[in-house]
């Protein structure tokens, strides 16, 4: 197993209840989990805590056996945090500059921009682009630190139905090619079905369900409207 | 240059018609010279004495002003990291620093006097504490306001404490930073006058007062208008320094 929280129990300073309370979650390698749930049931935070910028209050939190420590995930917050001062070129190598251990040539980086449909913009600023684009900037930012466990924060919660399906289409290209392990927040609940291997349903009253997506793999878009998926999202639709 | 004329050709129209009026008004007595020289005798004066004009006393005038400048620009940013990475300086200094501009420095002045006599480093001390201040206050605001999740992303990477000031807090502050470096250019040749003021023997500042004792108003004005043109250049000249570093900014 790749990675593994363990009771993991965390309130923010100055809060009388955890938001996090005694969760237990494994992802396998290669897997494909999304956490889906009402707005402020802590989706973020658990991202957050696996990142290691937040430190759970009790329990652990292992990756590959050992405890993370900030640097070993590739983490896309929620925000798209674009540097405004760098060109998108060095926005996306901003992840090889932190750690010298990446080794992504500039090449390289132009090559990814170019099949995110951004070739033309290597010399842009991001004020330039629109929010779309943007997302897509900041998801190949996570994807060039080269890490083995991607954690993705609504990374197409901007964009327009059309871009969307490119995206999932392309990020599941990626995810199958380079043997990526994801944890992918969404409130999109066709998106978590088409996309996820597991979804992780997150309650108000801080337990979690967990839903294995029944549909083969590789996943075609024809999918999208077949019978397993709409029964599954009507039914997660009453849970959530 | 073509779009800074058409910019500004209201302001230049208005100018010439004041300094028209200005002329009329001095021609035809209805104001004393003494009180306001016509346009021509104060250009007039630049014309004859821009000798000791430009090589004695603008030179003196911009050698306090470069010296005290880049005194504040350095001692500036200098306090403004200390206080951003340390709580203790911060909550020692930053009272003194609001403080200090509380202080009206013509008061202070004869101190400087006193400590440094007549020579260029009363002038020089007088720029530096009235520049020092946006310098710092704007640097340290901008270090500050780095946004708390730019930061959690660095972080999240695996950056460290020096890679995040290098990457972050630094291009972040820029845009502060800039805005009290023009400021602080305004502010120091202002200081340079003042300190010529108080005790000189050359300078802008001190030609002008001598020429004001000598009742020779076209003097005091040859002065200001020298004064004028320099301050403007040397604002355009950080302004142009700021668009080039803040490129990212006008791009739109
Ligand atoms: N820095 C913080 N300090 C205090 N409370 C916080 C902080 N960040 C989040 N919270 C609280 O923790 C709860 C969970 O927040 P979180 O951002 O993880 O929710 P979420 O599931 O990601 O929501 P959304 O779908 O809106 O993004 C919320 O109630 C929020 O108010
Ligand atoms: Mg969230």
């Amino acid at each position: 197993m790749t990675l593994l929280l363990k009771n993991v129990t965390y309130t923010f300073p100055k809060k009388e209840y955890p938001v996090i309370d005694k969760l237990y979650l494994t992802v396998q390698q290669g897997e494909f989990v999304s956490l889906i749930g009402k707005s402020g049931t802590g989706k973020s935070t658990i991202l957050k805590l696996i990142t290691g910028l937040l430190t759970a209050d009790e329990g652990e939190i292992s990756l590959y056996k050992k405890p993370v420590t900030l640097g070993d995930v590739g983490y896309m917050p929620q925000k798209d945090l674009l540097f405004p001062w760098r060109t998108i070129l060095d926005n996306i190598m901003i992840g090889a500059e932190i750690q010298k251990e990446i080794k992504l040539s500039k090449e390289d980086a132009r090559s990814w921009l170019k099949k995110v449909g951004l070739k033309d913009y290597e010399q842009a600023y991001p004020n330039q682009l629109s929010g779309g684009m943007r997302q897509r900037v900041a998801f190949l930012r996570t994807l060039l630190t080269e890490k083995d466990v991607l954690l993705l924060d609504e990374p197409f919660g901007a964009l327009d139905s059309i871009t969307k399906k490119e995206m999932q289409a392309w990020l599941l290209s990626i995810w199958q090619e380079l043997d990526k392990t994801i944890i992918f927040i969404t409130h999109d609940l066709e998106e978590a079905c088409y996309l996820s291997d597991r979804i992780i349903l997150l309650k108000d009253d801080r337990t979690i369900e967990e839903t294995t997506v029944p549909l083969p793999r590789p996943r075609y878009q024809e999918m999208l409207h077949s019978q397993i998926l709409l029964e599954l999202r009507k039914e997660l639709e009453k849970k959530i | 240059m073509k779009n800074l004329l058409k910019q500004y050709s209201l302001f230049i129209v208005f100018v010439v018609l004041i300094m028209v009026l200005v002329e009329y008004l001095v021609r035809s007595k209805i104001v004393p010279a003494f009180i306001i020289p016509a346009p021509t005798s104060v250009a007039n004066h630049i014309v004859e004495q821009w000798r000791p004009l430009i090589f004695e006393h603008l030179k003196a005038t911009m050698s306090e002003f470069s010296i005290g400048f880049i005194i504040a620009v350095t001692a500036g940013v200098g306090l403004a990291v200390s206080m951003y990475f340390s709580k203790t300086i911060e909550k020692m200094l930053y009272p003194a620093v609001l403080i200090s501009q509380m202080i009206p420095i013509i008061a202070l002045s004869p101190i400087f006097v006193l400590w440094f006599g007549y020579s260029i480093w009363s002038k020089v001390a007088v720029t530096v504490l009235m520049s020092f201040f946006p310098i710092v206050v704007a640097t340290y605001d901008g270090l500050k306001s780095c946004d708390k999740d730019y930061i959690e992303l660095l972080r999240s990477m695996g950056a460290n404490k020096r890679q995040i000031f290098m990457k972050l807090n630094i291009p972040m502050a820029l845009p502060s930073f800039f805005s009290g470096l023009k400021i602080a250019i305004v502010y120091s040749l202002v200081g340079a006058t003042i300190g010529e003021w108080l005790g000189a023997s050359e300078g802008l500042g001190y030609y002008s007062r001598r020429m004001s004792g000598d009742l020779n108003a076209s003097g005091v004005f040859a002065s200001i208008v020298i004064l004028t043109v320099v301050g403007i250049i040397l604002f355009a000249l950080a302004s142009l320094l700021e668009k080039r570093t803040l490129r990212w900014k006008n791009r739109l």
